[in-house]
């Protein structure tokens, strides 16, 4: 489900840019409720036109970050800045800020014309260039015909693209989701993400989405910054978030991950080598790593990055593990292997089924040999 | 289509009784008779049946002892009305309606102008109330969670006394010599008595008080009910606050203020203890003249007529309010 972005976009990369102001700045921002920290010294920059995604579990502060760019929530401390201008004390109303809510919060007791054209009635504009605004917006999310309707009377889909419009009619500098897909089946949800995406090129607004699904948020993001306990854990792409994860949550919060316990017995600047009891080998890693010998840490190394064999591999000391099938579970395009070492560390191979019936199937209680690249390791200190 | 079936039984022709129930049984009267006791007899029948049966007992019979009455002529006897049903010589029975009652309320200006007043008093006093009680239904559905549940009890907490001594203790406070005017003279703000008792001051004061509660209960449960985060849309499209509440709460709380207003506005109407013990004789309520009508006139044909007239009047605003209701509904 790893799509990606469209390759201009990818190319655009201004956090990487040192001159770059951003658009969006949270400055050590805290908030807190009675003594609990919903969000813990949060500092943030999201540039112009970026779609920004805060990824974490349910009650990791990710909501309240959003309330605070909405208005709806005052920093205990910090500053938020939109724009260059400070936040502080601006109510929600006046702030070049719109925000899709989670559960879509459509007017009830108003046609999906007058949902969409409420923002515009509160800053007066002109008749007609509220029904030339909310006509295009319509065909943009392509509800034309649905104008006269009334929410109650809309799918829970076509119910998500009015929000979509109403939010975006005003043209707000920073668009704020709420679990955009969240209340979406699994199909509508993979056809709307693209949409989602193709709208915010369209029109070049800076979105920022707060989701819980990893899924959505690495298919949706340019960035995405992980929260967990009211702080941000990593910031960066998708890519980097998924093969470089910064600590053990990280590795662990996006997708699968198999960990191996360990201690550094030879480093140099551009290998480590670790002795692990888990994984009854030698690993061994292609790049230095920032950690004093003899450590104690941790190796992280993807489902889909390690291979399996009934053969032993030419060589056997190091990045090679091996055990006993435990147990198979058949995606259709992917087969997922439970393995279980010598050591009792069961461990997670995912392998694509390229061929239909394969003559040498890997089935239940059968030896195997599990082997990975020297690059595919990450080496975890926290 | 019924069909006897005979069987030969010897010499005799005995008749079977199946083929003979059944043609009973087609028979439309006993038909539906038939349904309405298999009905009544299911589990779901009994349980309708109940409060059904409680209404026709108490409400359906009542209604039509009333509305015979005021068909009625009115009689020096016991009981003080003839009856609607003669029976004559040479077996004849005669039915004689005498619409004369109904002609004499609506003649006399005392009637529609009791009819007028109560509906004044009525609606201003559900109107008041409405003022009054939005607010407080407000703050109570903002209120935080665990002091819903005791605002709520304040609320209901009048009941628990009965409503004769709340009005009696009211004769207290708007007395000459009441509280009010004792206190307002012991400050020296005034050194008159000001005349609040048996005036329409004190029957308005009276029922928006014994009422208020009737219209609080239902707008709580809507605005209550109502998803905040609305409003929060509302702000974040630029919506200032008041304008969020005129634009979103109040429509969306029309159901509330429809409900609470007719909870207060239809048993005002008819009240009687009321403006008998706050009003004056400038407080003419059509529940006061029945009474008068009733107990002091003995006129219970005429008692009825008002009170048939009244119903009546009742049903029409009340399918105005279910009218006004089901729009409400579908603006939804």
């Amino acid at each position: 489900m790893q799509e990606g972005r469209k390759p201009e976009l990818e190319a655009i990369e201004p956090w990487k840019d040192p001159t770059a102001a951003p658009y969006i700045l949270i400055q050590d921002v805290t908030r807190k409720f009675g003594d609990f920290m919903a969000v813990n010294n949060v500092s943030l920059n999201v540039y112009k036109q970026e779609l920004f995604c805060l990824l974490g579990g349910s009650g990791c502060g990710k909501s309240t970050l959003l309330r605070m760019l909405a208005g709806f929530e005052e920093p205990t401390s910090g500053k938020i800045f939109i724009d260059g201008q400070d936040m502080a004390g601006i109510p929600p109303y006046r702030r070049p800020v719109n925000m899709m809510f989670q559960s879509y919060a459509l007017f009830p007791h108003m046609t999906v014309q007058d949902n969409i054209a409420f923002g515009l009635k509160q800053d007066h504009k002109p008749k007609s260039e509220i029904l030339e605004r909310v006509a295009s917006m319509l065909e943009l999310v392509k509800l034309s015909s649905f104008a006269k309707r009334k929410p109650h009377q809309l799918s829970g889909g076509q119910r998500q693209r009015v929000a979509l419009a109403r939010s975006l009619v005003k043209e707000p500098k920073l668009l704020l989701l709420d679990e955009p897909l969240g209340a979406l089946d699994r199909k509508l949800r993979e056809s709307t993400q693209f949409e989602l995406m193709n709208i915010q090129d369209k029109l070049g607004v800076t979105f920022m989405v707060v989701t819980h699904d990893q899924e959505e948020a690495m298919t949706l993001a340019s960035r995405i910054g992980v929260m967990n306990l009211g702080q941000i854990v990593q910031v960066g792409t998708p890519s980097e978030i998924y093969e470089f994860p910064s600590s053990r949550f990280v590795a662990d919060f996006i997708g699968t991950v198999n960990m191996f316990e360990g201690r550094i017995i030879d480093e140099d600047n551009d290998f480590v080598r670790i002795a692990s009891e888990e994984a009854g080998c030698t690993i061994f890693i292609n790049h230095g790593v920032a950690a004093p010998p003899n450590a104690h840490l941790c190796v992280a190394v993807r489902p889909e990055k390690i291979t399996i064999t009934h053969e032993a591999p030419a060589q056997t000391a190091e990045n090679c593990a091996h055990g006993v099938i435990d147990g198979i579970a058949y995606m259709g395009d992917m087969s997922v292997f439970n393995v279980k070492l010598d050591s009792g560390k069961m461990v997670k191979v995912t392998r694509p089924n390229l061929i239909r019936h394969a003559e040498d199937a890997i089935t239940w209680d059968q030896r195997v040999w599990l082997q990975w690249d020297p690059s595919s390791g990450v080496v975890l200190t926290t | 289509m019924s069909r006897l079936g005979y069987l030969p039984l010897g010499d005799h022709l005995a008749v079977s009784a199946e083929p003979l129930v059944r043609a009973l049984v087609r028979i439309p009267p006993v038909r539906w008779l038939l349904n309405l006791f298999g009905r009544v007899t299911s589990g779901r029948g009994l349980v309708i049946a109940v409060p059904y049966g409680w209404l026709a007992l108490f409400f359906l019979i009542p209604f039509l002892i009333v509305l015979k009455i005021s068909f009625a002529d009115q009689l020096i006897a016991q009981p003080p009305y003839s009856s609607l049903v003669d029976v004559a010589e040479q077996g004849y029975v005669t039915l004689k309606l005498n619409v004369g009652n109904y002609l004499f309320i609506a003649e006399d200006a005392l009637y529609w102008k009791a009819y007028l007043r109560s509906m004044q008093i009525s609606f201003f006093s559900a109107l008041i109330c409405l003022f009054i009680g939005y607010p407080m239904a407000y703050v109570m559905a903002r209120a935080e969670p665990r002091w819903r549940g005791v605002l709520l009890m304040l609320v209901v907490l009048p009941f628990w006394t009965s409503f004769l001594l709340r009005v009696y203790a009211w004769i207290g406070l708007l007395n000459n010599n009441g509280v009010i005017n004792n206190l307002l003279m012991a400050a020296g703000i005034i050194d008159q008595p000001i005349v609040m008792m048996r005036t329409n001051f004190a029957v308005y004061v009276g029922i928006v008080y014994s009422y208020l509660p009737f219209m609080i209960l239902p707008l709580y449960a809507t605005l209550e009910k109502m998803d905040l985060t609305l409003i929060e849309a509302a702000e974040d499209l630029g919506c200032r606050p008041l304008k969020a509440f005129m634009t979103i709460t109040l429509p969306l709380s029309l159901p509330g203020i429809i409900a609470g207003f007719s909870l207060v506005f239809i048993p005002a109407l008819g009240e009687f203890v009321i403006p008998d013990l706050l009003g004056g004789t400038e407080t003419l309520m059509i529940g006061k003249v029945l009474w008068d009508e009733f107990f002091s006139n003995r006129a219970w044909p005429i008692a009825s007529a008002v009170a048939i007239a009244m119903l009546s009047l009742v049903l029409v605003i009340m399918s105005f309010q279910h009218w006004l209701e089901r729009r409400a509904e579908a603006a939804r």
